[in-house]
């Protein structure tokens, strides 16, 4: 398989756009017609062929568009990839973790050879060959959470484990559903899900962490997360509300099919050897409603679980504004015909 | 549990009553890495009863050629340790667990004091070869009563920071002097019995240490008791729970499926919750707050005992 990747951007004129595989493969988050929260965890098993469950990390058509985006808001605000001193091993083992899956998954663009320590890198998407010595920094040109990151789809936190808690002590953090590695850096897992509406009292997050303090190597684990997004931009961080959150009031009956995005993430967790840590890689995935209507059963279920939202949820996920004028436009798609289980298309 | 069928490579007694064992990939392949401080849970088919002990990982962390563990022989226990000592043989098949670590070294710290006594000397020896090859500060203080019962001493590198306290030849380790002159930023780590872990804690509060930088791990094994029932209602039947057995294990015997970790009273994955209980719990866990053992509503089945009429659990 050879695979072609788009030319496109994720900000200014915004040429992102999904070929009709991708929209196929695009990983719907809703199981059924409405929406609550829950600790909504499954195995990371290897998924259908050409399905974004298929390998470990998923690379597709957008990835070396997005790692120029990436560059782009780096070089603006270095302060989006952060690793506390204490969490550089936990660093190489994400960098193990990447080259390895990649390397057995995607034999075609990338490459792996290890003898000993001595390690050599062949990224060919990006056009990059590394050699280095493996847990000595000073044998790549930044630390090595950067160094892969900076070829990885998706934001990247590396949790440290103590205290009973996991604290965000690392992470690349440039494609975020408004949220900041800066401010969140240093907490812990109660703290950074602070913000969250309705799920504490629920028990959500306690349930969720003793899951996660327990998650063993070997056995990672997935669940999906979702928001609305307009225009298809990567970087929607809190630093930069000044530029995309004024973006929420051009949309119109005209054109909100093509310029709201339905955003979702695939967030994995992985513990790792030698630091303890966890690894928890969050991909996003953007697609616009005119896209996504063309999938019958998505248009239906979008529009129920949209339409019947609690109000703080709408709120929280920062399109209460827009919710009219996305509920209206869906509803065109739903024939109020039953919707079968699931998240994958009928057919 | 992740756990594979793993050959036995060694047998290698190191003392009297502890004997190291060593255990590789049937095929030859390599073993997950691990931090220091991970244990697995080793399965023993005994006969009828599959027990499942846990151990500290005592072998290099970055070397995934092989597991090793130590295991001392309790004549008292519930029969793990004996059956590794007298049935395990080189070119056996046991099935061992993925390593977990609830043991952790904490990497923010300037540097670790390690203080062992006995056979909790075992999470160290990977720890060592960790700090070592991190290139980090650290000091270890090894407890034992005899030379002859000191099992790890053949095991520890040659360092000036590595300190064997054998009391028996009048060398007891004075906390205080220990702990008084550590630099800021210091962790200090405990693994062995109740009162040196006590003790290790009580002078650390006494010189202002933040909580933080004290850890510790019990070797805590189910401990023994009389024989009582309990009645498990989602399942609808009552088992009986010997007297060297664990309430786990005898939940094991009768199919009822139960979530473990440890099995030593840490880590929180038992935790069931009481639905009634006409008598005494005894709780022997560090996972449960004294409230929360007080209330009696809830148990870890991993070491936990009760006496009384009776006890029914959501289980």
């Amino acid at each position: 398989m050879t695979m072609r990747f788009n030319d496109e951007t994720f900000r200014d004129d915004y040429t992102f756009h999904n070929s009709p595989a991708a929209i196929r493969r695009f990983p719907f988050p809703f199981d059924q017609d409405s929406y609550m929260y829950s600790v909504n965890i499954e195995p990371h098993r290897r998924g259908a062929a050409g399905s974004v469950f298929q390998h470990r990390f998923d690379v597709d058509e957008h990835y070396v568009a997005e790692m120029r985006d990436r560059e782009i808001t780096l070089r603006d605000d270095p302060l989006r990839c952060q690793s506390l001193p204490h969490m550089e091993l936990a660093g190489w083992d994400f960098l193990e973790l990447v080259m390895v899956s990649k390397a057995e998954d995607y034999p075609e663009l990338f490459e792996l050879h290890r003898d000993g320590d001595r390690w050599h890198w062949i990224n060919r998407p990006l056009g990059i060959e590394q050699r280095f010595i493996f847990l000595d920094a000073t044998s790549l040109p930044c630390g090595p959470m950067e160094y892969i990151t900076r070829q990885t789809q998706g934001d990247h936190a590396l949790l440290d484990q103590r205290e009973g808690n996991l604290w965000m002590d690392a992470g690349m953090v440039t494609s975020q559903a408004d949220w900041s590695l800066d401010f969140d850096i240093g907490m812990n897992f109660f703290e950074w899900h602070a913000p969250v509406p309705k799920a504490h009292e629920l028990g959500v997050f306690q349930r969720a962490l003793k899951f996660l303090l327990s998650l063993q190597q070997g056995a990672p684990v997935r669940r999906l997360n979702w928001t609305m997004t307009v225009n298809p931009r990567l970087d929607t961080s809190p630093e930069n509300y000044h530029k995309w959150g004024p973006e929420k009031r051009t949309l119109t009956a005209g054109n909100v099919g093509a310029k709201q995005y339905l955003r979702v993430e695939l967030q994995t967790l992985w513990r790792m050897p030698r630091s303890n840590a966890v690894a928890f890689p969050i991909r996003c995935y953007l697609l616009a409603l005119e896209d996504l209507v063309t999938v019958p059963k998505w248009g239906r279920r979008l529009h129920r679980v949209l339409r019947d939202l609690p109000d703080e949820l709408a709120e929280y996920k920062g399109f209460a504004v827009n919710r009219p004028l996305i509920v209206d436009y869906l509803s065109r798609f739903d024939d109020c015909a039953p919707t079968s289980a699931g998240i994958f298309p009928d057919d | 549990m992740t756990a594979r069928m793993l050959r036995v490579a060694e047998v290698t007694p190191l003392s009297p009553l502890v004997t190291r064992f060593r255990f590789e990939c049937p095929e030859g392949g390599t073993l997950p890495l691990f931090s220091g401080g991970a244990h697995v849970v080793v399965e023993m088919p005994d006969g009828a009863t599959l027990r499942r002990n846990a151990y500290s990982l005592i072998s290099d962390p970055l070397d995934g050629s092989g597991y090793e563990i130590a295991v001392r022989r309790e004549d008292a226990g519930r029969g793990g340790s004996r059956f590794m000592h007298t049935h395990v043989a080189v070119g056996d098949l046991l099935r061992v667990g993925a390593p977990v670590n609830l043991f952790a070294l904490d990497l923010r710290a300037k540097k670790h004091v390690l203080i062992a006594g006995g056979i909790g000397i075992t999470p160290f020896l990977a720890q060592l070869r960790q700090l070592t090859r991190l290139q980090m500060p650290f000091e270890l203080h090894y407890c034992a009563r005899s030379r002859a019962e000191a099992a790890g001493l053949s095991l520890l590198p040659d360092l000036p920071q590595v300190h064997a306290h054998i009391s028996d030849e009048g060398d007891r380790l004075d906390i205080g002097a220990v702990l008084a002159g550590q630099p800021l930023g210091t962790h200090v780590y405990t693994c062995g019995p109740e009162g040196l872990i006590e003790a290790v804690a009580g002078t650390a509060t006494r010189l202002n240490w933040p909580k933080a930088a004290l850890h510790s791990e019990a070797f805590l094994s189910p401990p023994p008791g009389a024989a009582f029932k309990v009645t498990l209602a989602r399942s609808g039947i009552t088992i009986t729970v010997g007297p060297h057995q664990s309430l786990l294990e005898a939940m094991e015997e009768a199919q009822v499926d139960a979530p473990w970790l440890c099995r030593g009273g840490a880590c929180g994955q038992c935790e069931t919750a009481v639905l009634s209980c006409k008598g005494r719990i005894e709780h022997h866990d560090h996972w449960l707050s004294d409230a929360e053992k007080a209330a009696q509503q809830k148990i870890m089945p991993c070491v936990s005992r009760f006496q009384g009429e009776d006890l029914t659990l959501d289980r």
